[in-house]
């Protein structure tokens, strides 16, 4: 995983709540066998009309969309299935942060380990970056902070272990194998096996 | 101090390397189950760092998702009736399994159905286990008293190699659910109004315990429906204490324990109940009573009205847009729309006792000319069950088509689609746009309801057609 430190950028806002992963991405693209080139696939339902044609008026086909790497979506962002071919497509596409006041479980996970960083807000800032789309802001890992375009400093939650994993572009994988010696005792050790 | 909830119970129970301030905890994983869509990138992963699959012995897997549901006499069948992503993504699973020794209940076995179906089938989804799958409705398995929940394809890759995840403690949420369903109420609408009532992002960050009287009274195949549906709930995992309904269950099961190891295993689970003083983050209750046969109008499961109950009216763009989407009124019910088809089958209602309630209501009547109907069972061995009470037949004759085992129309990535603008009536767990196909509209139900509906030819309250 590529070191993530600030994703400054322009905001693309869809405020509709509760997107799931199969508006994110439908399930006839997940029968890929690579993580790679899922963008393409990114809201298709709601990007392509039924002959495969990008519908003007959806905003990521919008001149505006072009560049723009941080989502401010409604409540909920992220609810339904465990596919992480959503983060997949979302990166691919070029965002690098969704913003929330709520983000659902999985997909905050899955997010967190592709780089992909998921940013929840009170109701209030959320409510001022709906009504000004295309603001420039600035996140900030290592502050935990969101920087809004009239100066203002927004704190937002990322537990120290996602934030270290992140600023550092660190493997979870190799941190959790770092405890081989200790799964093998606890294989050896505990009172019944599976 | 306070006694302990079930889920502290196992969560404590499979700790490698505690929790601190600045790391998550390392929590082992009992049983991993895996299927073809969510692991080639997993395995993929293992191939480049070349790492061996850690615990091959407590990982299982089938083919069901992108699976096709019409028979095969043989593999290549596959490039005939399948798309060649479909069939590739199988052949590869098939190939890895083999290269990985993991067991593979594929085509072959007559084992093999949707993942959340055969682990409790087999009597592998065991009390006070761990259990998590590239899967969201893994939390299907918390019917037993496990801790079983979805993850995404990096953390299956995390399972395979180190048979471990990082994990922080989630919060717990108690929903008591008292009293005595109706008649034609069933387990589905029981969880259709509890993730009404706390909405789809209700239970976000919480483990569920479902409890009450209403859910001891449940049978096992009951209570797996209730707790499939936990995630629509927000909820990564739901759970139920195990009891002797549930021990019942699993009582000479393929790959459940025997002799000695059974009752010492029974031992073990009888502790696993939350203690009488335990405590919760948050607590719940419905009144089991007052529950009545339920479905969806919207585009997401918690948009969910009592059947006869008028569809709410809101002014959000969002409940617009999905009112709008479904070509549903507001301040009318939903009992009368037409249906296009219906759909009975996968993870939340495929099983034998689901296929027999449908079974029943469709005995001797015909579906409606205007409907298409699937009945798909969830398993090979739930498929071999209903045939030998001849429930296929029941189906058949009414005009319904009998399949193969699989996910099928809960998902549309294996052939078996809702057309656009066409309504379905589903007793699967999403009603996303276009989740059974692009444009497709669901109406989330019971196999009651469902059954119903198909011979009415319009979303009908099942309960009158009810033998007494």
């Amino acid at each position: 995983m590529d070191k993530v430190t600030v994703v400054q950028s322009r905001t693309l806002v869809i405020p509709q709540s509760d997107i799931d992963t199969d508006q994110i991405i439908p399930a006839r693209f997940l029968t890929t066998t690579t993580r790679k080139g899922l963008g393409k696939a990114l809201f298709a339902d709601w990007r392509y009309d039924s002959t495969g044609k990008p519908k003007p008026e959806f905003l990521l086909n919008r001149q505006e969309a072009a560049g723009c790497g941080i989502l401010v979506a409604g409540n909920n962002f992220g609810c339904g299935s465990s596919r992480e071919h959503a983060p997949w497509a979302l990166l691919d596409f070029g965002i690098r942060a969704v913003i929330s006041t709520e983000i659902a479980d999985i997909f905050r996970g899955n997010s967190l380990k592709n780089g992909l960083v998921p940013v929840i807000v009170d109701k209030a800032t959320h409510g001022w970056l709906v009504e000004n789309p295309g603001a420039e802001v600035t996140i900030d890992i290592a502050t935990c902070e969101l920087r809004l375009p009239d100066g203002r400093s927004v704190a937002f939650p990322i537990d120290g272990f996602s934030k270290y994993c992140l600023l550092n572009g660190v493997d979870q994988l190799g941190y959790l194998l770092s405890h081989t010696d200790a799964i093998a005792r606890f294989e050896n050790t505990r009172p019944w096996k599976p | 101090m306070s006694g302990q909830s079930l889920f502290q119970k196992i969560w404590d129970d499979h700790i490698v390397v505690p929790e601190s301030a600045d790391t998550p905890a390392v929590l082992y994983i009992d049983l991993h189950l895996t299927h073809e869509v969510t692991t080639p990138q997993a395995f993929s992963v293992l191939r480049s760092k070349g790492l061996r699959l850690r615990r091959p012995d407590l990982t299982l897997a089938t083919l069901d998702h992108s699976t096709p549901t019409v028979p095969l006499t043989s593999l290549s069948d596959l490039d005939v009736v399948s798309e060649p992503a479909a069939a590739a993504q199988i052949r590869l699973m098939i190939e890895n399994c083999r290269e990985y020794d993991v067991q593979l209940l594929g085509f072959d076995s007559d084992a093999r159905g949707i993942v959340h179906v055969i682990g409790p089938e087999l009597g592998i989804t065991q009390p006070g286990k761990t259990i998590v799958c590239g899967d969201s409705h893994t939390s299907t398995h918390g019917a037993f008293g496990t801790l079983a929940f979805g993850i995404g394809t990096t953390e299956v890759g995390h399972v395979m190699a180190s048979q471990c995840l990082l994990q922080r403690r989630p919060r717990t949420l108690a929903i008591s659910v008292d009293g005595k369903l109706g008649r034609g109420v069933t387990a589905k609408d029981i969880i259709l109004a509890i993730i009404g009532r706390i909405g789809v992002g209700g239970g976000t960050g919480h483990v569920i315990e479902y409890r009450g009287s209403a859910i001891r009274g449940l049978d096992m195949e009951q209570r797996m429906t209730v707790c499939n549906m936990s995630i629509e709930g927000g909820a990564r995992a739901g759970m139920i204490a195990p009891d002797d309904t549930t021990f019942q269950y699993l009582n000479n099961r393929p790959m459940a324990p025997k002799g000695a190891d059974w009752d010492a295993s029974v031992a073990r689970w009888r502790k696993l109940p939350s203690d009488p003083d335990a405590t919760f983050d948050r607590e719940i209750s419905l009144d089991a009573n007052k529950l009545t046969p339920m479905v969806t109008f919207g585009t997401n499961p918690g948009m969910v009205v009592p059947i006869a109950e008028p569809v709410p009216a809101g002014t959000d763009a969002s409940f617009r847009k999905a009112l709008e989407y479904m070509g549903v009124a507001e301040n009318k019910p939903m009992l009368g729309m037409p249906v296009n088809v219906v759909f009975i089958g996968s993870c939340t209602n495929s099983r034998l006792s689901d296929l027999r309630e449908a079974a029943d209501i469709m005995r001797g009547r015909s579906v409606a000319k205007s409907v298409r109907m699937l009945v798909v069972p969830g398993s090979e061995q739930v498929k071999r069950a209903a045939e030998a009470e001849g429930l296929h037949e029941i189906f058949r004759a009414a005009g319904a088509e009998w399949r193969e085992a699989g996910c099928s129309m809960c998902i549309g990535m294996n052939g078996d689609l809702t057309a656009s603008g066409e309504l379905c009536v589903s007793t699967s767990n999403r009603n996303f746009e276009g989740r059974q196909g692009i444009g497709a509209r669901t109406v989330l139900a019971s196999p009651l309801t469902a059954a119903a509906s198909a011979i009415a030819g319009r979303i009908a309250d099942p309960r009158p057609l009810m033998a007494n």
